[in-house]
């Protein structure tokens, strides 16, 4: 416990416009505070009004949706006619593209775990939180990891013919490239932009780019034996 | 005229011992009511009574987790009414859902706007996920709200794909058969698990019988339960994250150290 000495108090003097504040400042710390004061308004009515607006124009659009369109239903289920593909739903349509290509340990229960292990931890690695462009500190080191871990990962889904994942892997590589050989002096603004992203950031939107590519994939392209098809011409 | 009339008589609703009785926060548009209103009632009283106008912006959040909450809303009411008139049995479920195309008045909608809704809910759920990430707003103290997300991520998977099965055509069946055995390739427990969720070998009727109880029961109440947590930790937190009003940190212990010593704020 400190003594009633070691620290001085305070008490915020706009009681109108905040709850009132008691600021607590110990002998060993200087008294600066570094965020600034944002302007607040009442969560009731000014954020439940807009919240309850978004979600009656949200329930106007499902409601003109389910008017127009209606939900598939198909025959009976019938154990004895199994249909050519059988398809998830959309959402593990990219897991089910990886079943194509790996065995099922690997693609539906590996791939699924080690996905929802990254995600949890992000918030818990520091490398996650740093803000600053990923080439722009640690140069060298950061330049020779990514070189490895694009390569290595390229050949390993070039090796197992997973094309689909390949293509995604490769532009996002590119782009870290242009993202590596710019600099915050750079021409364009995109290019700036870029050279700015956190590794996080990278990883993030590669992983994003991958899910699109594989659910539309799954969705639109894939027809009997899991062959390449054209959605308009089936 | 007639508009005053009606206003004034919700004033003097609103005046009765009743409605006191009923809602503490009492009547008035005053700051310190507007407050009440939030902190003295038991739903309401998890969110913070007061909010960054910043925040408010559509560019801010896109509102995708309240749009998230809006379709979890409207999932619970339609599937209430569908509720009424399915059975969680075969062949009953599939004639079940030609009653409610040809029979029920509406049954037809109430069917499309559950099943619509649903898609929108689990494509609304990824991209707030990575909405939060694109702004930064995992970062700590949120972490645990992030983890609790990924929670709500997996619960909204699960909904969605029991729900799936219900209708009991080819393309529930077949879908929810290439989907139930996968879980047989886990290593060594494998086929415990497969017969665990099934109640049985094979998609059956055992299968839709668990299916109906985790998609209307079990994980409804663990959304319930999950989104309650989300938001009281929005509030524990701070409010949502803003970048620029909080400090950029380099790493977790900078803003432990920075929550620790730099500014004390007794929180009401
Ligand atoms: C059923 C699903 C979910 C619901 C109903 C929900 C609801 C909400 C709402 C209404 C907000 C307020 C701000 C906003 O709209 O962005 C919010 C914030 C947040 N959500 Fe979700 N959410 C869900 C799923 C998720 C998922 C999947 C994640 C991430 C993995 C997540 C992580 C967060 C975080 C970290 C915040 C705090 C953001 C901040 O402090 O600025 N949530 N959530």
């Amino acid at each position: 416990m400190t003594g009633p000495s070691d620290y001085i108090a305070g008490v915020s003097s706009d009681a109108r416009k905040a709850p009132r504040r008691v600021v607590f400042v110990t002998r060993r710390t200087s008294a600066h505070v570094r965020s600034v004061d944002e302007e607040q308004v009442q969560t009731w009515p000014e954020a439940l009004f807009r919240a309850a607006l978004i979600v009656e124009m949200l329930v106007i659009a499902l409601v003109l949706i389910s008017l127009f369109f209606n939900a598939p239903l198909e025959g009976i289920a019938n154990p004895t006619v199994t249909p050519n593909p059988a398809k998830a739903p959309w959402y593990f349509l990219g897991l089910q593209e990886m079943l194509h290509y790996f065995p099922p340990v690997v693609a539906g229960v590996m791939i699924p775990t080690l996905l929802v292990v990254a995600l949890v931890v992000i918030p818990y690695f520091n490398i996650n939180i740093r803000p600053d462009g990923v080439f722009l500190k640690h140069r060298r080191r950061n330049l020779t990891v990514f070189y490895v871990v694009a390569v290595s990962l390229s050949l390993f889904l070039w090796f197992f013919d997973v094309y689909v994942a390949l293509v995604p892997t490769l532009v996002a590589a590119a782009f870290m490239l242009i993202a590596a050989y710019s600099g915050p002096q750079s021409p364009g603004r995109f290019r700036r932009y870029l050279v700015s992203r956190p590794v996080s950031w990278w990883i993030m939107t590669w992983f994003l780019l991958e899910l699109v590519v594989l659910t539309m994939v799954g969705t639109f392209f894939r027809g009997p034996g899991w062959s390449w098809v054209l959605p308009w011409r089936s | 005229m007639q508009l005053q009339k009606q206003a004034s008589r919700l004033d003097k609703l609103m005046a009765s011992r009743l409605w006191k009785s009923i809602f503490r926060s009492g009547r008035g548009a005053s700051t310190l009511h507007r407050s009440m209103a939030i902190q003295q009632n038991v739903f309401l009283h998890i969110l913070p009574t007061k909010v960054r106008r910043r925040m408010l912006n559509f560019d801010a959040t896109w509102y995708l987790g309240t749009l998230t909450l809006g379709t979890f809303l409207l999932l619970v009411i339609t599937g209430i009414l569908l509720m009424f008139y399915y059975h969680p049995s075969v062949p009953q479920a599939y004639a079940d859902m030609k009653d409610l195309r040809y029979v029920v008045s509406s049954g037809l909608f109430l069917r499309n706007l559950h099943r619509w809704s649903a898609h929108a809910m689990v494509l609304l759920a990824f991209a707030h996920m990575f909405r939060v990430f694109y702004r930064g707003a995992y970062r700590p103290p949120r972490e645990f709200n992030w983890v609790v997300g990924v929670i709500l991520l997996l619960v909204t998977l699960l909904l969605s794909y029991t729900g799936y099965l219900l209708p009991w055509d080819q393309l529930a069946f077949w879908a929810i058969t290439v989907g139930s055995n996968i879980s047989s390739a886990v290593p060594v427990v494998g086929h415990k698990i497969h017969f665990l969720l099934l109640g049985g070998n094979l998609v059956n009727a055992n299968a839709l019988l668990r299916f109906y109880v985790l998609h209307t029961v079990i994980l409804p109440l663990a959304a319930v339960l999950f989104i309650a947590v989300h938001f009281w930790r929005i509030r524990k937190d701070g409010g949502l994250y803003v970048q620029q009003s909080e400090p950029a940190r380099e790493t977790a212990e900078e803003a432990r150290a920075d929550e620790n010593t730099q500014q004390v704020v007794v929180k009401q």
